[in-house]
């Protein structure tokens, strides 16, 4: 066998489903590949070298050998298996959500080095125990900028003048802010998500059907408040420990889960599937501390 | 595939040539030597396979209590008196009954998920049999729920949020032990496995 034939690299697996009785398709993030799809045969059998290597949200070493249509891989060797992550249910689900956007945003064969930093970080942040809405919120923010999205947020997109301290507005077709102004002359208003922010309500159960991509047309703005804009702009040129230590009010961090999964939602144009079940977990979660 | 066959061959040929290449793991030479076979083989045992072929669907259902596959209203586990009823073991598919049976261990009833939650695939509670699970707990003297699902992160949430729900509840709620399994290498083992083996160590 030549040496061309084997290849080594890290890997955040991101994915997995089965192929045939007893092999698993891995789907993994790698600093070198991006995102790469790989067999790793007899994953399924109890005592196999890989099972535990290449579960989802694991950080793996792996040999792989080049294979005619799918590379397989030979060899896995855990870096960190995120212990603290798995051991709670909704932080888990916040790891399947980051995944799952890695998942629908990248291309296989294309390199984005930051972007495997970013979810590495991100896993990481997920560990420990406070934070984790924000660590989503970066995540989203910090995961548009390095796709090419990031976000325009101190002019207007179309008349380039500075953004004033009032309620601006967020076009998702031009990706940044419209100033009132602006916003007026090109009349974008977006009616279902102007009326949860302005109401401050909860988001209802059925949001799945407005969130369908239809509902948000190229035409579509968003009302954004002045603390919410702040917060965004902080959070573009700020690590971790910074924007953790911003202290936010729930009807905010409603604001801005909305503006930027709406903003993800138009540039995928279809669902991201896990929010509902970020949501109908929130919701439950929310029910259990109350009755406590 | 098929309309190539079926321009040589003879339509009820090509067409159970076609039928058989549907299965999983059978390709279009398996398929044709399956359909040569049955044409060599007494008229009995194809019309024995036909009606075989019918009657599991036309027979089967799900179990109205625990939602395993039978032919009756309710399983022969749940019918079954001598099994103690108050444990109930939480499996993901009916096909994960067999093997817990076959330990001769467990002497409770079941009751099967149809499934686990997988967010990423849009799979959550509404789509799994949870909310019979526990409209079960309500009305009967349940004392534990052993949750045996696959220890894989989706059979992991399924167990986390099970126990999250069913703890207030006052019952008790267990799930397979992690460990290694029989005849395999302490090198290779995964970080996770092996913590929790020795977590979880027994006393000889």
């Amino acid at each position: 066998m030549s040496p061309t034939r084997n290849y080594q690299t890290q890997a955040i697996v991101i994915k997995q489903s089965k192929l045939g009785e007893f092999d698993k398709i891995i789907t993994s993030y790698t600093p070198e590949f991006g995102k790469l799809k790989a067999v790793a045969k007899g994953a399924c059998r109890p005592g196999s070298k890989l099972g535990g290597n290449v579960e989802p949200l694991t950080h793996s070493l792996l040999l792989l050998a080049k294979g005619r249509n799918l590379d397989i891989i030979t060899q896995s060797q855990t870096i960190d298996g995120f212990l603290a992550l798995k051991s709670d249910l909704w932080r888990i689900s916040c790891g399947l959500y980051i995944s799952e956007l890695i998942d629908s945003f990248t291309m296989e064969n294309s390199e984005n080095r930051p972007l495997f930093d970013l979810l590495l970080d991100a896993l990481h942040q997920l560990c420990q125990t406070d934070g984790s809405e924000i660590v989503l919120r970066y995540f989203e923010l910090h995961l548009l900028h390095h796709l090419g999205y990031r976000p325009q947020l101190h002019r207007c997109v179309t008349c380039d003048s500075p953004v004033k301290p009032v309620v601006n507005f967020f076009s998702f077709s031009q990706g940044g802010i419209l100033c009132p102004h602006c916003n007026s002359e090109e009349n974008h208003h977006c009616e279902p998500f102007a009326l949860y922010h302005s109401a401050g309500e909860k988001q209802p159960k059925n949001l799945t059907q407005d969130r369908f991509p239809g509902a948000i047309s190229a035409k579509s703005s968003f009302p954004l408040s002045v603390d919410a804009l702040k917060v965004l702009r902080l959070w573009q040129d700020c690590d971790y420990a910074t924007a953790k230590r911003v202290k936010i009010k729930s009807n905010l961090s409603s604001e801005l889960e909305q503006v930027l999964q709406c903003y993800i939602i138009y540039l995928l144009q279809r669902e991201v599937k896990s929010v509902a079940w970020l949501e109908e977990l929130k919701s439950h979660l929310d029910n259990h501390r109350e009755e406590n | 595939m098929a309309s190539r066959f079926s321009a040589s061959l003879a339509e009820p040929v090509a067409r159970l040539v076609e039928e058989f290449n549907k299965l999983p793991g059978i390709g279009p030479k398996n398929a044709q030597r399956l359909t040569y076979h049955l044409l060599r083989s007494p008229n009995e045992e194809a019309k024995a396979l036909a009606e075989a072929i019918l009657a599991l669907k036309e027979k089967i259902r799900l179990c109205s209590i625990c939602f395993n596959i039978t032919d009756r209203d309710t399983c022969s586990i749940c019918q079954d008196e001598e099994r103690d009823h108050s444990k109930i073991c939480v499996v993901e598919k009916p096909s994960d009954i067999l093997p817990l049976e076959r330990t001769g261990k467990y002497d409770g009833v079941y009751h099967v998920l149809h499934g686990t939650i997988n967010p990423t695939q849009g799979i959550t509670i509404s789509e799994l049999k949870i909310k019979e699970l526990l409209s079960r707990l309500q009305d009967s003297s349940v004392t534990e729920v052993i949750v045996a699902t696959n220890p894989t992160l989706e059979g992991e949430t399924t167990v986390m949020y099970l126990q999250h729900i069913i703890t207030p509840l006052g019952i008790r709620v267990s799930r397979l032990a992690r460990g290694l399994p029989f005849g395999a290498d302490l090198e290779y083992a995964d970080d996770m496995t092996l913590g929790q083996a020795l977590d979880h160590r027994q006393e000889f």
